[in-house]
């Protein structure tokens, strides 16, 4: 028996370096085999671009790769599949219109394993998913399965190509709960089978729970690596991650509620497939109020949302805004009525990532003045306004004529509030404003809403994030299955109700 | 039977098939190498340009070899090096591929005229004899649809490669790695497919196959070569391949449907039939043909996501 290698991988020194910014700076990273090991970080500290190297996605400018204890030179996917690497990317690298098995089929060849036909592989897809405790059709399109399933497709291709050391790059950011806890089911059986693990995170109570060995990362510099028994706390390890202690989260001031300003009544919103997801939903929202809509995702939230925001038409029911109906409005008609929208899909729906920041800025206000002058745009305004907000949200970008897609996720997303807070709206709906972010833009956007609700904004909070929910909102409304099914001032509101709502138990 | 039609109508339709095919061979031909380009997610626009200049090329060394074979090798070869030009435009330095395409086209419609001029200068040109057809014994023989199979040897060859081109496509792994170029191909990358080089490839394909067309217009269809003789059959065929989905087999019916009509202006024009109609509106029926077909298909076109988008790596 060949003696066990005492690193999967090992990197020495490695540096990866992007225009006007350096993403790893000589990093020593190692990976025993059959751990699993966190790599934990803010967004931007390097995690995805260390991984990637070892990938072969990127080529290192320096440093040295090992892989069981061999010297390797890793050009390209290729090499990196030869030496029995995989990545599972954190926006799946799938094909939705192919089918499961062609999926898995593909790059099969380039990583030297073979199969007869997709009959085999597909019998053999079945047996491998049930020994990892889970079903999945092998015919079934992509497009069809959900997300947590295209996950698991995404793992079992990359076992499929031989892979002994794993990466999977924040696989929970995209899940429920539930299925979170399968996931980790199955990562534990894959690093019993001797497979090492490397787990991207930002989400510290994962890390600490599930991992045997923590690496955390902070601007392109490793800060340290922590065993299981020396795991520490977790104010250690955030202070790792920030360099200093981050205050606590923006907690509610005392509320003084305005007049009404926002009136749901009895709306039905339909989806793209002419099902009712909003049924029968009524609210009201006062000055000031922070209103946080609980729940777990796919119970109508984003209909909402794109209802008050005039994008997707009311079935039945009427929004007042003001006490005024603002039936047969349009998303342009209901910025201008001062409803400010911040959607969940910042790169799809709410940024143009190939405009400059400038015209980001401007995307919904300039039909009007000031922005508007004549027939033209006052530009010269647009960029005063845009390096003001660049200022106060400290949003790093090189200026406003930098084009949107250098910037970072967090960076994006403070840019996209900026945007919505900017027109000082009388209504702010944010849909998972901090979906994906790290600690540090979480709080900050915390802060940002607190403040604007404090001058007056009435906003909707639509978040999964129980936490973010009870320290911002004044009231707290659950959704289930398109209907509001329960109403309960903050102070009065446990978790442990909130949370049995959330899942239909009115007890 | 025959007594009983008027013999008029036997000679339009005998003529009808005959000609569908040999109009539709060209538009066969680049369509099949344009559905293995856009699935790899690469428009190659410049598909009327790698026609023109091939059948420019084929005229040429045919004429000057005094062979057929050199001149078919020649047009063959005209179009792989035009692909390999636009596959270093636009896969290595990224370019725009519609600039490229369509830069491709206007300069090949001046590179030939001015390339006649200078070889032959303003002499009657040389003539190929034209080229024999092959009958396929028995079947060549039945009244009118026998016109089928009286064809030129790149009928047959362009009909054959059909189904050579749905398997290649659809049932191997060649092919799945080409569709996924057109899906995403960040995943063809991960999974250790060399997208550049496969790109390189396709395009090699698309130019010979696109030179294969011009070759055919040039030293099959008729045995000369006049200024902008394709006459924008390269658009077309860049419509027939959308039209038929990148299905290689739908790609054959489509050409067809656009062989037919061609066929039938020609045939309508022949033999004086429908007199009333002017000219014009008749010769213009396999555009317009051509147009319906994708304004048709418009409502329920799904393009690959890819189509002529340059790769990079970024996350």
């Amino acid at each position: 028996m060949p003696d066990e290698p005492k690193n999967a991988v090992r990197t020495v020194g490695i540096t990866k370096r992007f225009p006007g910014v350096v993403a790893n700076s000589s990093i020593d990273f190692d990976v025993i085999p059959g751990e699993i090991h966190g790599l934990l970080g803010e967004n931007g500290a390097g995690k995805t671009t260390l991984s990637s190297i070892l990938a072969g996605y990127y080529q290192p400018d320096e440093g040295e790769i090992y892989v069981r204890d061999k010297l390797v030179r890793i050009r390209s996917p290729k090499d990196a599949l030869k030496l029995g690497i995989g990545m599972v990317y954190q926006h799946f690298s799938l094909v939705p219109r192919f089918k499961v098995t062609e999926n898995v089929l593909l790059g099969l060849d380039v990583a030297g394993q073979d199969v007869k036909d997709l009959k085999t592989l597909a019998n053999a897809i079945i047996q491998r998913a049930a020994e990892l405790g889970f079903a999945i059709d092998p015919w079934a399109e992509v497009s069809e399965l959900s997300v947590g399933e295209q996950q698991r497709v995404e793992i079992l291709k990359i076992l499929f190509r031989g892979a002994s050391i794993i990466i999977l790059d924040e696989p929970t950011s995209v899940l429920a709960p539930v299925e979170v806890e399968g996931l980790f089911r199955t990562i534990k059986s894959l690093a019993s089978q001797g497979r090492s693990i490397v787990f991207i995170t930002h989400k510290l109570v994962e890390a600490l729970e599930f991992c045997d060995r923590i690496t955390v990362l902070r601007s392109g510099i490793k800060v340290g690596t922590l065993s299981r028994s020396g795991l520490g706390s977790a104010r250690e390890i955030v202070q790792m991650m920030f360099g200093a202690e981050i205050e606590p989260t923006a907690t509610r001031r005392v509320t003084k509620v305005g007049e009404e300003v926002l009136r749901l009544d009895g709306i039905v919103v339909e989806n793209e497939l002419g099902h009712e997801v909003v049924r029968d939903l009524s609210l009201t929202l006062h000055k000031g109020e922070i209103l946080g809509v609980a729940g777990v995702e796919g119970n109508g939230q984003k209909e909402l949302a794109e209802a008050l925001a005039s994008i997707r038409p009311l079935k039945a029911g009427k929004i007042l805004i003001a006490g005024k109906s603002i039936s047969g409005s349009n998303p342009a008609k209901q910025y201008d009525l001062g409803v400010s929208y911040i959607t969940d899909d910042r790169v799809g729906e709410g940024l143009v990532r190939d405009l400059n920041v400038a015209e980001n800025v401007v995307l919904k206000s300039f039909r009007k003045p000031p922005y508007r002058s004549g027939l033209v745009i006052d530009w010269k305004r647009v960029e005063r306004e845009t390096e003001r907000l660049i200022q106060e949200y400290s949003i790093i970008a090189r200026g406003p004529k930098s084009v949107t897609r250098t910037l970072s996720g967090g960076n994006l997303q403070k840019l996209l509030v900026a945007r919505e807070m900017s027109g000082n709206p009388s209504v702010l709906v944010a849909n998972q404003p901090t979906h994906g972010l790290d600690a540090r833009t979480t709080q900050y956007i915390h802060h940002k809403l607190v403040e604007q609700a404090s001058q007056g904004t009435a906003v909707v909070l639509i978040s999964n994030d129980l936490d973010e929910v009870f320290s911002l909102s004044d009231t707290i409304g659950v959704i289930y299955r398109g209907q509001i099914i329960g109403l309960l001032p903050r102070e009065q509101a446990t978790r442990e109700q909130v949370a049995h709502l959330m899942v239909g138990l009115r007890e | 039977m025959s007594e009983v039609i008027d013999p008029i109508i036997v000679m339009f339709l005998t003529f009808f098939f005959g000609s569908m095919l040999r109009s539709a061979t060209p538009i066969l031909l680049t369509a099949l190498g344009e559905t293995y380009g856009e699935s790899a997610g690469v428009l190659n626009l410049g598909a009327e340009g790698m026609m023109l200049i091939a059948a420019f090329t084929a005229f040429v060394a045919g004429v000057t070899a005094n062979s057929v074979l050199v001149g078919l090798l020649a047009g063959m070869g005209t179009g792989m090096l035009v692909g390999l030009i636009v596959a270093f435009l636009v896969v290595t330095l990224q370019a725009d591929q519609i600039v490229v395409g369509v830069g491709f086209d206007i300069a090949a419609v001046g590179l030939t005229s001015l390339g006649l001029r200078v070889i032959y200068g303003t002499a009657q040109l040389p003539l190929l004899p034209p080229r024999e057809t092959i009958n396929i014994a028995p079947l060549s023989s039945i009244p009118i649809v026998g016109a089928l199979f009286d064809q030129p040897f790149m009928v047959y060859l362009a009909i054959l490669l059909v189904p050579i081109f749905y398997y290649g496509l659809y049932r191997t792994r060649f092919g799945l790695k080409v569709r996924t170029l057109g899906e995403n191909p960040m995943v063809a990358d991960t999974a250790g497919v060399n997208v550049f080089l496969l790109r390189y490839v396709i395009l090699l394909l698309v130019g010979a196959m696109a030179g294969l067309a011009g070759t055919y217009l040039s030293l099959f269809q008729v045995s000369f070569f006049r200024d902008n003789m394709t006459q924008g059959r390269g658009f077309i065929a860049i419509g027939v391949t959308m039209f038929a989905r990148w299905n290689p087999v739908n790609v054959l019916f489509a050409s067809l449907l656009y062989g037919g009509a061609e066929s039938l202006a020609g045939g309508v024009q022949a033999l004086g039939f429908l007199r009333t109609i002017p000219n014009e509106v008749v010769l213009m029926l396999p555009y317009i043909f051509t147009i319906a077909g994708l304004v048709a298909l418009a409502r329920r076109a799904r393009l690959p996501p890819a189509l002529a988008r340059p790769y990079r790596r970024e996350l």
